[in-house]
């Protein structure tokens, strides 16, 4: 298998992560390395094996639906690199 | 008292409970070596000013009854703390300061210690180096060219060089045994559920898992005692009977049966590794407890099976980090381009080849040829230990396939630095617990490390194993100081 640099560009789109020409020729021969050991796997038969979905073989507990934290408005804002009062400030989205 | 620093946590605690020791003492004599030890580079963030005055208050009125009384303690700076800066190593929570508290930390302070400050890691917890932060490499104690390990690289390197009594780690694929091998320390990497995941950085939270490094198996017992609880703030902390795991130590192994997996003679592994095994079986049998000869088969299967979970949990993880809500923010055009530039700038390599990994192996059309793939050869992995304990109850193995390397040695190839972790991930994968703890040298005089893996919640067993073995190895760690002036 081969990742070319086309296929370097739209992963990262997709995983927001600007790569210039330079670092993309890096990734994709990192990625391709890096491939080519997880290959191994196809080396298995694995049509009638369950896939291990959970690992912590217990049921999800079910609790009470309360408001346990009050009043932290001003805790989830503090680390924000721009707010405005309460709110998160971003670049303009709308023209 | 000049050798306070050299002392185990269970010396420290006793003579802070018999009085001989005050908390001032014994926070100043780390503080100290500490200060005199920043060639290490294992802290990111010192709270050392108000640790001290934390000591002098305890002292002023010493609750005793407290499992750590007044013991100064420093931790990955993976675990949030409240009010002091968490940055996971990276750049883009270099100006982050959590509102709240991890709950593995919580229970550290509740019982009576004080933060000293935070350790460098890996960035994320991504290496198996210590060379991935963005607060530079960490240095180990053992000699200046080597790696501490990763990515607890700071942890084992505080340990060793006594900056710290113990510490707590995470482990996520090794990022506590492999270190503790490379620095001659012990390292305990808890039963998946067992330790809350709640306030510490995640990396991949099927596998991440925190845990103890100290000094001895006694400390480790004692910390994990500390820190293991139900936490219902994390959904997969498990509720099962804790035991009190340093006061159930015993050295009593006796009828004991342990497998020795022969998966693990892998290709190319040198011979000081494989000495190293047999003299642990002579030691597992000195002990007075079998040994097995038994199969993992799909042991080769593991490393690839993690290189696909791991970043792919991480890629999803990871995206909360866009510079909206809390660290880095670069400048863009518009919202799409702040996005890419913050996580283009914030990221560093290593977490950006995991991030996009991660993203390929999710990505529309390759999910079933490689995600679901992984879950199906993680599910064998997993047989693979259920059917081994059918027969035995621990299995012995080297804790990683060489000693520690230089800095620099393998910072190019990707996937030959992965391969350090060869022997730690299956236990992740399968959600069990497993100790590493030293148990001699390389001709270069080098700590190796044996680990003992376990069924999952049996801890004590492990802890006891671990206990019996190092009383029989008698490890000297061989540290000369070299980097203090």
């Amino acid at each position: 298998m081969s990742i070319d640099l086309k296929t370097i560009k739209h992963i990262s789109k997709l995983a927001r992560i600007s790569v210039d020409q330079q670092r993309a020729e890096k990734l994709a021969g990192d990625l391709n390395s890096i491939f080519d050991f997880i290959e191994k796997l196809n080396e298995l038969k694995t049509d009638n094996v369950e896939p291990l979905t959970s690992i912590a073989e217990t049921t999800l507990k079910l609790r009470s639906d309360e408001v346990k934290s009050k009043n932290i408005r001003e805790q989830i804002i503090k680390n924000s690199p721009q707010n405005n009062e309460d709110y998160f400030v971003v670049p303009k989205v709308i023209e | 008292m000049s050798d306070i620093t050299k002392q185990s946590l269970t010396e420290l605690v006793e003579n802070i409970k018999n009085k001989k020791l005050s908390s001032t003492d014994v926070t100043k004599a780390f503080i100290d070596r500490s200060e005199k030890s920043e060639k290490l580079n294992a802290y990111i963030t010192n709270d050392f000013t108000s640790a001290l005055d934390k000591a002098k208050k305890f002292d002023q009125k010493p609750n005793l009854d407290l499992k750590l009384p007044g013991i100064p303690m420093a931790v990955k700076d993976l675990f949030c703390t409240k009010d002091i800066k968490t940055t996971a190593g990276s750049k883009i929570l270099n100006n982050f300061v959590p509102t709240y508290e991890s709950t593995v930390t919580e229970n550290i302070w509740n019982e009576g210690a004080i933060l000293l400050g935070k350790l460098n890691c890996d960035e994320f917890a991504m290496g198996s180096s210590n060379e991935t932060s963005f607060f530079g490499n960490v240095q180990s104690p053992i000699d200046k060219n080597l790696v501490p390990g990763g990515s607890s690289g700071g942890s084992a390197s505080a340990v060793a060089g006594q900056l710290t009594p113990v510490t707590i780690g995470t482990d996520t694929g090794g990022s506590i045994r492999q270190p503790a091998s490379f620095t001659g320390i012990v390292g305990l990497k808890p039963t998946y559920g067992s330790c809350s995941r709640y306030g510490i950085v995640a990396f991949a939270s099927s596998l991440d898992q925190a845990g103890p490094m100290a000094q001895n198996v006694k400390d480790c017992a004692l910390l994990h005692e500390v820190i293991s609880s139900y936490d219902p703030k994390d959904s997969t902390s498990i509720d099962f009977k804790r035991n009190h795991y340093s006061k159930e130590l015993t050295n009593n192994i006796k009828g004991k049966k342990i497998g020795i997996p022969k998966e693990y003679r892998v290709d190319g592994m040198p011979k000081e590794i494989e000495d190293l095994w047999q003299k642990g079986i002579q030691y597992i049998k000195d002990c007075g407890a079998e040994t097995i000869d038994i199969s993992l088969p799909n042991t080769s299967y593991a490393l690839p099976t993690y290189y696909i979970v791991a970043p792919a949990e991480a890629s999803s993880n990871l995206a909360r980090y866009d510079g909206v809500k809390y660290g880095f923010r670069a400048k863009g055009e518009n919202l799409i381009d702040m996005y890419e530039k913050t996580r283009s700038e914030g990221f560093g390599a290593e977490v950006q080849r995991r991030i996009m990994i991660g993203t390929y192996v999710l990505s529309s059309g390759y999910y079933d040829a490689y995600y679901l793939k992984a879950q199906k050869v993680r599910k064998l992995i997993k047989n693979d230990f259920d059917e081994a304990y059918k027969k035995v109850d621990a299995i012995l193995t080297p804790s990683t396939p060489s000693s520690a390397f230089k800095i620099g040695e393998k910072t190019n190839d990707p996937v030959s630095m992965y391969l350090n972790d060869i022997f730690t991930v299956p236990v992740n994968l399968a959600g069990l617990p497993g100790i590493s703890i030293p148990a001699g040298h390389d001709a270069k005089g080098y700590p190796l490390g044996l680990q003992i893996i376990g069924k999952a919640f049996d801890e004590q067993n492990i802890l006891n194993i671990a206990y019996a073995m190092e009383e029989k190895i008698n490890f000297k760690n061989k540290i000369t100081d070299w980097w203090i002036k």
